[in-house]
């Protein structure tokens, strides 16, 4: 590591060397990624080791006696034991792999609300809640007779925990909730929700998107039933994730899709189904992601998550001192905790005017509703512009934005 | 439209002079901000372009002649001008006038589908081809 220990301790120089992409040029202006949230870059080392595969080992897993078969297994299950040391789980079999957090909600609530909900049940949300773990829960409240209800925020975008606990009652039977905002960033207390959820018993889903990348996730510690989150958000391949569930549950949950690999023995009259974790992972996995996916475990845990977390807190930091400087910016989401993302409106620009004049500077953030209309709704705008930052960014990249706001100043100003 | 001595003529010889993206965008929003407002009962779901990532609104009215006439509107700048641009294109023609416009060679020519972003070139294409549509 660099002598002159930059922000964080971290040498972003050498980090972001790892990544080709950041030397690409956009509208002829070196790039400013600060579109992480909604998905993160990959290092050389996710895109060689899928690369790897396809060149030198590929073969359909969990199948063929032969070599490459094997090989190909034992390194896309050696990414489950990664996951599972990554987020503190007891066993590999409860870290289920799926095509990313969306399906692994999806999952829970198709299999575990279909067997257990039932009329007048409660799902308990957030207004923080990304569409993802709004709708998978409303598709089967409404098979199931239950009803799905949100916990408000407070003005700067905490959950608002007093409301949460009067809304919890005998009829609560799950409460589905960010760990991080997309889009406006707060950082829930997961253990403190959880722990309530628990006392009123209800189960808890737990939707670590923004977190994974972001924070120490210990799902014994945080006593979570279930966590769901996304490779390609944590420097890994797209179309690859992981829904983690507590064994027992699991176990007692009835099958999802079925086909190849989720069963034990299939006859016309009864088939039974194969032990965890693949009895819920019917049909050809993506096998090149969920080996790349273990190379971003490593290149995250490299580093040390701690310190990803420290640079992006200063990162966020001289962000929201940057930003909170400009008068026509108005920042969306000021909770005490958040992720490393920062939301904001401008007096007279649409967040999508906003966005395609940084583009044409070349700097990518995202704008628009961010996938959680309720929140936006909250806030009686119609979306934001979000910065969301990853290790390889720096504070030069907050300048670039600044710099990149003042020409929207002067152009719509 | 308040844009009745505009021709889109005008505006394509404007946008080959202006070389600058920057400038480029500045006459898009100054011709956005000339177009009328539609009145806020008129921006309801059922005038809404799909496939816009900001809100577009479209209305169409059609003459004794057989003539249409659009109006449109957006809660964005840049796509507001942008819907000035298509407006001018198609409004006040006959349905067999605009099936006979090829809307995107001029706003090819005019470098919109270069120029701006995928997602918003997508909405752009989705508000001609609602016109189109209409005329069908």
């Amino acid at each position: 590591m660099n002598e002159f220990a930059p922000i964080g301790g971290l040498d972003v120089a050498s980090i972001r060397a790892q990544f080709p992409i950041l030397k690409e040029t956009v509208h002829g202006k070196p790039l400013v990624f600060l579109d992480t949230a909604a998905s993160a870059q990959r290092p050389s080392s996710v895109i060689n080791a899928e690369v790897e595969l396809y060149e030198k080992y590929y073969a359909n897993i969990h199948r063929g006696v032969y070599k490459f078969s094997q090989d190909a297994t034992t390194a896309y299950e050696k990414t489950r034991e990664s996951v599972r040391a990554f987020i503190g789980a007891k066993h590999k079999r409860e870290c289920i792999f799926v095509r990313g957090a969306t399906e692994g909600i999806n999952l829970v609530a198709q299999t575990w609300g279909r067997a257990n909900l039932k009329e007048g049940d409660e799902i308990l949300l957030t207004y923080l809640e990304h569409h993802s773990n709004i709708v998978p829960w409303q598709l089967v409240a409404e098979e199931k007779g239950a009803t799905v209800k949100a916990v408000p925020v407070l003005e700067d975008g905490s959950l608002d925990m007093d409301a949460y606990r009067n809304m919890l009652n005998e009829r609560t039977k799950m409460v589905a909730f960010t760990h991080v905002s997309n889009s406006i960033g707060t950082q829930t207390d997961a253990k403190e929700i959880i722990r309530h959820a628990h006392d009123a018993g209800a189960l808890t889903l737990i939707d670590g998107c923004q977190a994974a990348p972001h924070l120490k996730i210990d799902v014994q510690d945080l006593d979570a039933d279930f966590y769901a989150f996304s490779a390609h958000k944590m420097y890994g391949p797209t179309g690859i994730g992981v829904i983690y569930g507590k064994e027992a549950l699991l176990d007692a949950m009835p099958p999802w899709q079925g086909g190849g690999d989720m069963i034990s023995t299939v006859t016309f009259e009864k088939t039974t189904f194969n032990d965890l974790p693949h009895k819920f992972e019917a049909g050809t996995p993506n096998i090149a992601g969920g080996i790349g996916f273990d190379h971003a475990i490593a290149f995250m845990n490299e580093i040390g998550i701690e310190r990803i977390a420290a640079h992006e807190a200063d990162l966020l930091k001289y962000a929201t001192e940057q930003l909170s400087a400009m008068n026509s910016v108005r920042l969306i989401g000021t909770a005490p905790k958040k992720g490393a993302l920062i939301s904001f409106v401008m007096e007279h620009a649409h967040p999508h005017d906003i966005g395609t004049i940084l583009d044409q500077q070349g700097i990518a953030v995202r704008a628009g509703h961010h996938c959680a209309q309720p929140i936006m709704d909250n806030f009686s705008i119609p979306g934001t512009v979000r910065a969301s930052f990853g290790v390889y960014n720096d504070r030069s990249d907050v300048d670039a934005l600044v710099v990149g706001l003042k020409k929207v100043m002067d152009i719509f100003g | 439209m308040s844009l009745e001595n505009t021709t889109i003529v005008e505006i394509l010889d404007t946008f080959e002079f202006l070389d600058d993206w920057e400038e480029r965008y500045k006459y898009i929003i100054d011709l956005g901000k000339k177009l009328t407002p539609l009145a806020p009962e008129e921006m309801v779901d059922e005038n809404k372009v799909r496939g816009c990532q900001s809100q577009v609104w479209l209305v169409a009215e059609t003459d004794a002649d057989g003539k249409i006439h659009l109006r449109g509107d957006s809660d964005a700048f840049i796509v507001k001008g942008l819907v000035a641009v298509v407006l001018l294109i198609f409004s006040g023609k006959t349905a067999a006038e605009i099936q006979a416009t090829n809307a995107k060679e001029i706003l090819d020519q005019m470098g919109l589908s270069a120029h701006l972003s995928p997602l918003r070139a997508n909405g752009l294409f989705s508000m001609v081809e609602r016109i189109e549509r209409m005329a069908a």
